[in-house]
């Protein structure tokens, strides 16, 4: 792979890992005794391992063939692989913290193997660590056939995929540790925090002149998402994050923000993240995969806009109504819930832009399992936007706020909307990349769907079950007006619910293993084959078109 | 008459729709136009809660966490425990019956970062101070199954042997007061000496917290032994003084009946 580089990149490459290197024997030195050393040490090892690759590599022959007429997808592929990676990973911690809260024995006796360490470890391992890789690797797939021209850079690239990684494994490794912020989903450390801003600005930059190479004079709306994705993360993260460390030679900081402050600011981060992180970059991906894959152009382009908008302009309100008759003031707890209310018109407007492409290709859809992943993301993320809606009525909130049915709804999302979306992306474009004829066992897609499916629905509706049962019964009144139940009879009636959970999740998770090994399996023995084009070029070639203006 | 309705609305999105059709020829136009899109509502909600007097209530008998009782919130969000218990207790009648008077803004005034939490797998614990015994708590903590067998929450035991670190309590009292928390020169300088000192009452250190957190502080042995200052002393240290730093939910929400 080093071999595609031209040497001053390749020495590029030295340098910056070098540079890494030494950050990372700068922060092991001044965190010795502190989880931050043993951070500078897995920066160190990591850093080290990308440098002996560079270093083995460098004085190999000047590549020979014509770069611009190509494009560059090695980063994409290994991005895909290290996606499988963190989703086995990921998924099987979410299986694992599930059976805790069925047999709690499975704890264990150490320190690092409590939920409270592990739960972190599942949700930064599925949304970054496997929906972070699937939406860097994709865009990088998207932007240059949407813009039909090579990536710009060849150094870029690798550094924003392995700085991201380094951070999912810095993120990971310090929860088991016990380095948190306790603000869910931004819970790794000020130094993380930081490298992810430079890795972040990197990534922009990239997307930014890779657009500006285009053969193409608009821009494809996938690349709206991924540049709205990209951009409003940012803007989260360093807001969210900022904090003053109690010393720079330990991992422990204090939020600049308290209180009333502190939960406003950290829920306009957390639930845009689910706006920013898991909607838009994956509709990205839907807007391109789609319509590719049913070979059918997006039903509406004006839909495409007015939903885009109305996301990236309604999305940020939404935050307060995660804060529904808490301490914050109403003013801010009602805007939330109207704005989540209104959110719904922009968000069906996608699902059904994507569900109506599907008109005319149905009988594809009923085919092609890859193509019917892609279906059923879309019905998912139309389902699960309208229950988010819904939940975020004060009057519902009520009931479903600190229960189960929360747990439900963001799964709804993540494993019927994100991992579906991405699955499907990655079957369709796995063969392309890797120059195969199709995919090593279409029974394996085919079995993929089914378990994730039928996860899913257990899962869902276990959560369901388990969050109103226990809403309905904190609030449940006897005769003479005292509290029906303690809040240990609640436990008791979870404890169905939570099996069946553990159940739904394992499916999911031995479906998201099959896709791994299939992946594997193509990469390995599936027939070679060149698609027709596949190259930058200046003719429409066969990439969805922007339509012109209607 | 519906159509006079929508007809403002279409117009708009004819001139949206022709504006984008610019746009998206410029990516820096595109940038520029998501950047401004996606701040509006968050600088809207967010930035009147700092200006906004109310929005806090003010309790002029706040008191600060001692190291001690920070150390422990340190060990609390270390652990997680913030994943199954909320800090929170909505205006709701049978939140309100069930853990004690709803919360206020200012009783979190100092909290850096927030526990309100999202998701009550155990209890809600913000007014779960000197609700159980110093005994009980440790007990629980050991082994939650012991005392309530349903419970699924984790053991804790490893804490009861590991010893409390308070070097760096100084250090972290002094970025507190940089975010805002008013310690005093004096608070910051013992604080290492103090978190000791709170676990060994009857003695000169424990004289020392009294004096510069007040009288009212609990300067009890917690884990119930003298002679070890154990990350348990300070997680219960922690524990029992939620709910405790002011007085003024209770006395503004007397009791349902009176
Ligand atoms: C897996 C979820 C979970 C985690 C993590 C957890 N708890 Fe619990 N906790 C529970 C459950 C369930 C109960 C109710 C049953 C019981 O009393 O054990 C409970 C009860 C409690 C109670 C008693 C509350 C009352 O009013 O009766 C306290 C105090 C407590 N937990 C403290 C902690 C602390 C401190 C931590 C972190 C070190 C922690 N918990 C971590 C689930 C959890």
């Amino acid at each position: 792979m080093m071999t595609r580089l031209m040497a001053t990149e390749r020495q590029g490459a030295l340098i910056l890992s070098g540079l890494v290197a030494l950050a990372g024997l700068i922060l092991a030195a001044a965190g010795r005794g502190d989880p931050m050393g043993v951070h500078g040490w897995i920066t160190l090892v990591f850093a080290g391992g990308v440098l002996l690759i560079a270093l083995r590599a460098l004085d190999a022959p000047e590549p020979t063939e014509d770069r611009l007429a190509s494009y560059y997808d090695d980063p994409t592929k290994v991005g895909i692989l290290l996606a499988l990676f963190w989703a086995v990973v990921g998924m099987g911690m979410g299986v694992w913290v599930a059976a805790q809260l069925a047999w709690p024995e499975l704890r264990f006796d150490a320190p690092w193997s409590s939920f409270g360490r592990l739960r972190p470890v599942h949700t930064s391992g599925v949304i970054f660590g496997f929906g972070g890789n699937a939406l860097i690797a994709t865009s990088f797939h998207v932007m240059q056939r949407t813009s039909r021209a090579r990536l710009a850079g060849h150094l870029s690239p690798w550094f924003v995929l392995l700085g991201f990684n380094l951070f999912c494994l810095v993120a990971a490794s310090g929860y088991l540790m016990g380095v948190t912020q306790s603000k869910e989903y931004a819970e790794p450390e000020w130094y993380a925090d930081i490298w992810l801003v430079i890795v972040w600005v990197v990534y922009f930059v990239l997307y930014m002149r890779t657009l500006a190479r285009r053969n193409e004079p608009h821009i494809y709306v996938a690349n709206w998402y991924y540049l709205a994705f990209i951009l409003v993360v940012a803007m989260l993260h360093i807001v969210n994050n900022l904090a003053v460390p109690a010393s720079f030679g330990a991992a422990k900081s204090y939020s600049a923000f308290a209180g009333v402050q502190d939960a406003m600011t950290q829920w306009w981060y957390g639930h845009n993240a689910v706006a920013f992180f898991l909607t838009a970059g994956f509709l990205g991906m839907l807007y391109y995969f789609l319509p590719k894959r049913a070979e059918r152009p997006i039903y509406s382009y004006r839909l495409s806009i007015l939903s885009f908008w109305g996301i990236v302009f309604f999305y940020i309100w939404a935050g307060s109504h995660h804060l529904h008759y808490t301490a914050l003031p109403q003013w801010v707890q009602t805007l939330g819930m109207t704005f989540s209310v209104m959110l719904l018109v922009p968000s069906w407007a996608s699902a059904g832009n994507a569900l109506m492409t599907l008109n005319g290709a149905w009988h594809k859809v009923r085919d092609d399992a890859t193509l019917r992943f892609m279906m059923l993301a879309a019905v998912f993320y139309g389902l699960s936007t309208f229950e988010g809606s819904f939940m975020a009525v004060r009057a519902v909130n009520s009931l479903s706020h600190y229960t189960d049915w929360t747990v439900g709804h963001v799964h709804a999302g993540a494993m019927g909307w994100v991992a579906l979306i991405s699955f499907g992306s990655i079957y369709a474009v796995v063969p392309l990349l890797w120059r195969k004829e199709a995919m090593y066992s279409w029974k394996l897609v085919e079995s993929h769907f089914w378990l994730a499916l039928a996860g899913t629905v257990i899962y869902v509706f276990a959560m369901w079950n388990s969050g109103i049962t226990q809403g309905l019964m904190w609030r449940t009144y006897t005769e003479s007006g005292t509290l029906a139940y303690s809040f240990t009879e609640t436990l008791v009636a979870m404890r169905p619910y939570y099996i069946a959970r553990v159940i739904g999740g394992a499916l999911f998770l031995a479906g998201a293993v099959i896709g791994a090994y299939n992946v594997y399996m193509t990469i390995r023995v599936a027939g070679h084959q060149a698609p027709q084009i596949d190259y930058p070029t200046g003719s429409e070639a066969n990439e969805p078109a922007v339509p012109a203006a209607e | 008459m519906f159509r006079m309705l929508l007809k403002p609305f279409a117009r708009f999105f004819e001139v949206h729709a022709k504006a984008h059709y610019r746009a998206e020829r410029h990516s820096m136009a595109l940038t520029a136009g998501i950047i401004l899109a996606a701040s509006v509502g968050g600088f809207i909600e967010i930035a009147p809660l700092f200006t906004i007097d109310e929005t806090v209530e003010s309790a002029p008998d706040m008191r600060l966490y001692t190291p001690l009782e920070q150390a422990g919130r340190d060990i609390y969000i270390r652990e997680g425990c913030y994943l199954c218990h909320s800090q929170m207790i909505r205006t709701l009648q049978d939140e309100v019956d069930r853990y004690g008077p709803y919360s206020l803004a200012v009783e979190s005034q100092y909290d850096h970062p927030m526990l309100w939490g999202s998701k009550r797998t155990g209890p809600d614990l913000a007014r779960v101070g000197e609700k159980y015994s110093d005994d009980w708590q440790v007990r629980h903590l050991v082994d939650p199954r012991a005392l309530v067998p349903e419970s699924v929450m984790p053991q804790y035991a490893f804490l009861l042997a590991a010893p409390l670190e308070t070097e760096s309590l100084p250090g972290r009292l002094a970025a507190l007061r940089t975010v805002g928390v008013p310690y005093t020169d004096d608070q910051i300088a013992n604080a290492a000496v103090d978190a000791g000192g709170q676990a060994v009452p009857d003695t000169e250190p424990a004289d020392g917290v009294a004096e510069r957190y007040g009288e009212e502080t609990n300067i009890r042995l917690f884990d119930g032994r003298r002679e070890r200052l154990t990350e348990m002393d300070a997680l219960v240290a922690y524990l029992q003084i939620l709910g405790g730093l002011t007085d003024l939910p209770a006395e503004t929400q007397p009791p349902r009946g009176d």
